[in-house]
């Protein structure tokens, strides 16, 4: 018996022992999910300066984009831990939290005055939802947004410019209006040339035609839906019919072949010398500031979106921010925090600038040192000024899916007339904000 | 010394209640042991075996089968917290008042019928050029083959750079030089569902040609010979020798090719995305941007897959009964 005691108390010891050495075991080791592309590349190697300072390794897990959303919409669905934290598109942010999968992080970004650091519009459409809010579920990583990249080498050639003045009658340079940036599209196809004027997104898989579109339409005063979710009259409005045919008369101008293209596309047609200007994300463009990459790299220029008849200017919002995963336990989600924290340091974020990251920060995206890293810089800084995204509550999927169809058959497939399509795609759009309750019938 | 050879079915079986009695009789420690072993009937092994099989089908197929039944007759999303509730048949009254559902169904309706129609004749004619043994035919017949070994994604990346107008080379091929005017496979909606067609067939014509060359070498050759003998002309014999004798092999072909018609999934995904506009958009395609993309509307998109199910149990039954015709004939 007194044997059978010293056994229960030493296995009590041992048990405490174990306990104790579970609750003051720190975390080494954190997982974030992104997509694979460039960017999660440039996190992999900058967590490896966190993995020094602090001992924990943080590993960057990518999937393709293809399958991203469906791979993390997964992990929701099973309040999965395989993550600590994602990095997600910007129009998830509605369904991630009003479904509970993200922690707000309102009280640690503004105690920690992250909130002071980023560039306004980056914190609104990564970070907060509802929108106005001022509740906060991200940390705005991945700043990005569409803009152009040129052919200097045509578009400073004198003959060309000597002929497109004559054909226009205003100098040929950076185009500042879409009107302008029409002209020189048709100015420079020139189809028994192989040379087309512009390459535009046209992919119907996701949301590229949409992105592609929105520069145009959010310019021309266009938007989804007003303060109260009405579409009708909003959405389709002249201003918005005219922006829709400019899309159109754009995708003339386009290469033949790019029925279904994207930011991948878009790259091979500039580096083929196929197109003189091209829309992409900024993220994209270091492959054509690569020589290796792009033959006319020397000769390639950035500018930002152009501005609408009324003066009005905007950039289709891409980029991410990074969440922490509701499901995991305390001690990871202050593990989380912490790393978010360090970065978040003005340092940190430098040298995610220099590494070939998006930054947010804008200390960093003013400093002389960001603009001189990248021929692009300039652009994206400016860019991320007037940035604007799609809707990002919880029935974004169904109302992309809306758009996506009418624009890629009006476009692409030429089918229909403009005011016709706008006018489905507003009574579409109506209808699952209706079934949704945003708005009584 | 054992020589291990191989067992013809009686021999296995006696083999097993050998070795079953043999388990029974041998002197083991222990007294219960026996008593256990003894009642292991050869009924009893047999369902222990089966058992794993049972309840992997049971698992994997059966309760997903009743659940997303279940799941069809709810409003639910799978990335949602909230349970499914209960809508009874609003989803699948829903989808059939729908237009763009019809629409998917007509566009699946078409290149089934477009797809099938075109792989039968391309595979029989195929199978019946092969037929006869010559130099070479083996290897050609292995070539032909390729196609359908292939990933469908991958297929449809590298018919994609074929149909480009702009550097592919299928234009050029039928004779359109001046880039300009060339049609634009996968961009026009006159020629977008035909392109799929094309990859398709090139695709799976072979499985045709493979089941009909097994059909066609089955054929006796005294049926031809007395075909001749009574000089039956090469129509005649095909109608009433050839084709009657390889129906069998060749429905199940084209029952094959239907069922994979209707779910065609990959190829469109790869190929236009559905597009232009809706123009290839395929029922399974319409299901994929149901469940996922975005929308992950669980209750609805169930309530469509059952309708494809039940679609493509109507059709095969047509076919199974032609198919027993045939064999009956």
């Amino acid at each position: 018996m007194k044997k059978f005691s010293l056994l229960l108390a030493l296995m009590a010891v041992l048990a405490l022992m174990t306990g104790i050495s579970v609750r003051a075991q720190d975390v080494t080791e954190l997982t974030i999910w992104w997509a694979e592309w460039d960017p999660a590349n440039y996190l992999d190697q900058l967590v490896d300066d966190y993995a020094t300072e602090t001992g924990i390794t943080v590993n960057v897990v990518q999937t393709p984009w293809g399958s991203y959303f469906d791979r993390v919409a997964a992990e929701w669905a099973a309040q999965g831990t395989a993550f600590d934290m994602v990095v997600g598109d910007s129009q998830w942010i509605g369904q991630a939290v009003t479904q509970g999968h993200y922690v707000d992080l309102t009280e640690f970004m503004n105690s920690n005055g992250i909130t002071e650091t980023v560039t306004p519009a980056t914190l609104q459409y990564y970070g907060e939802y509802p929108a106005g809010s001022g509740s906060y579920y991200a940390y705005p990583t991945e700043g990005d947004a569409n803009g152009w990249a040129y052919r200097k080498d045509l578009f400073e050639n004198p003959d060309e410019m000597a002929a497109f003045e004559a054909a226009y009658g205003y100098p040929l340079a950076v185009p500042t209006t879409w009107a302008q940036l029409r002209d020189i599209a048709e100015f420079f196809t020139r189809e028994d040339e192989g040379l087309y004027g512009v390459g535009v997104y046209t992919q119907i898989d996701y949301d590229a035609i949409t992105m592609g579109f929105q520069n145009v339409f959010f310019s021309f005063g266009g938007d989804w839906y007003d303060e109260t979710f009405n579409t009708l009259g909003v959405v389709n409005t002249p201003d918005t019919v005219a922006a829709l045919e400019l899309y159109q008369e754009l995708y003339s101008f386009a290469p033949p072949g790019t029925n279904n293209a994207f930011f991948a596309e878009m790259n091979d047609l500039f580096i083929n010398g196929q197109a003189a200007m091209i829309m992409n994300y900024f993220a994209f463009f270091p492959a054509l500031a690569n020589p290796s990459i792009n033959p006319f790299s020397e000769q390639t220029g950035y500018f930002s979106m152009p501005e609408g008849p009324t003066g009005l200017r905007y950039a289709a919002l891409g980029g991410q921010g990074t969440s922490v995963n509701s499901y995991i336990s305390d001690e990871r989600k202050q593990a989380s925090l912490d790393f978010l924290l360090w970065f978040a340091r003005e340092d940190v974020q430098l040298k995610w600038a220099q590494l070939g990251g998006y930054t947010c920060n804008i200390a960093v995206l003013e400093s002389e040192e960001f603009l001189a890293v990248a021929p692009y810089n300039a652009a994206f800084a400016e860019t991320m000024t007037f940035v604007k995204d799609f809707s990002n509550i919880p029935e974004f999927g169904s109302l992309l899916e809306i758009v996506q169809r009418n624009l890629h058959a009006f476009v692409v497939g030429g089918e229909g007339e403009a005011t016709a399509v706008m006018d489905t795609m507003a009574a579409e759009m109506d209808a699952v904000l209706v079934e949704a309750g945003y708005i009584s019938e | 010394m054992f020589r291990p050879h191989l067992l013809g079915a009686g021999e296995t079986q006696i083999l097993s209640r050998c070795c079953v009695s043999q388990a029974v009789i041998q002197p083991v420690s222990g007294a219960s042991q026996p008593v256990a072993r003894r009642q292991l009937s050869d009924a009893t092994i047999v369902r222990l075996f089966i058992l794993p099989t049972i309840i992997l089908l049971i698992l994997m197929n059966i309760f997903p089968l009743i659940y997303s039944l279940f799941i069809s007759f709810t409003e639910y999303s799978v990335i949602s917290d909230a349970p499914p509730v209960w809508v009874g048949l609003q989803n699948y009254q829903r989808i059939l008042s729908d237009p763009t559902f019809w629409h998917s169904f007509a566009v699946t309706g078409r290149f089934a019928l477009l797809s099938v129609a075109l792989q039968t004749v391309v595979g029989f004619g195929l199978a019946l050029l092969l037929r006869s043994k010559f130099t070479g035919s083996g290897l050609i017949t292995t070539l032909i083959l390729v196609p359908m070994m292939l990933s469908p994604i991958v297929v449809a990346t590298f018919w994609k750079l074929i149909f480009n107008p702009s550097y592919g080379i299928l234009n050029p091929l039928l004779g359109f030089n001046n880039i300009n005017t060339s049609p634009e496979w996968l961009g026009d909606p006159n020629l977008a569902l035909w392109a799929i067609v094309i990859v398709d067939v090139w695709m799976w014509s072979p499985f045709v040609m493979l089941l009909c060359l097994a059909g066609l070498s089955a054929i006796p050759d005294y049926l031809y010979e007395a075909a001749s003998i009574d000089r039956a002309n090469w129509w005649f014999q095909f109608r009433r020798i050839t084709l009657p004798q390889v129906m069998p092999l060749l429905l199940i072909a084209v029952l094959f090719r239907t069922i994979e018609a209707f779910k065609q999934f990959d190829l469109v995904m790869g190929l236009t995305g559905g597009g232009p506009g809706d123009v290839t958009e395929t029922v399974s395609v319409q299901l994929y941007q149901l469940a996922f993309q975005g929308q992950f509307n669980t209750g609805m998109s169930s309530a469509l897959a059952y309708i494809v199910l039940v679609v493509i149990i109507a059709i095969s039954n047509l076919y199974i009964r032609a198919l027993n015709r045939a064999r009956g004939g």
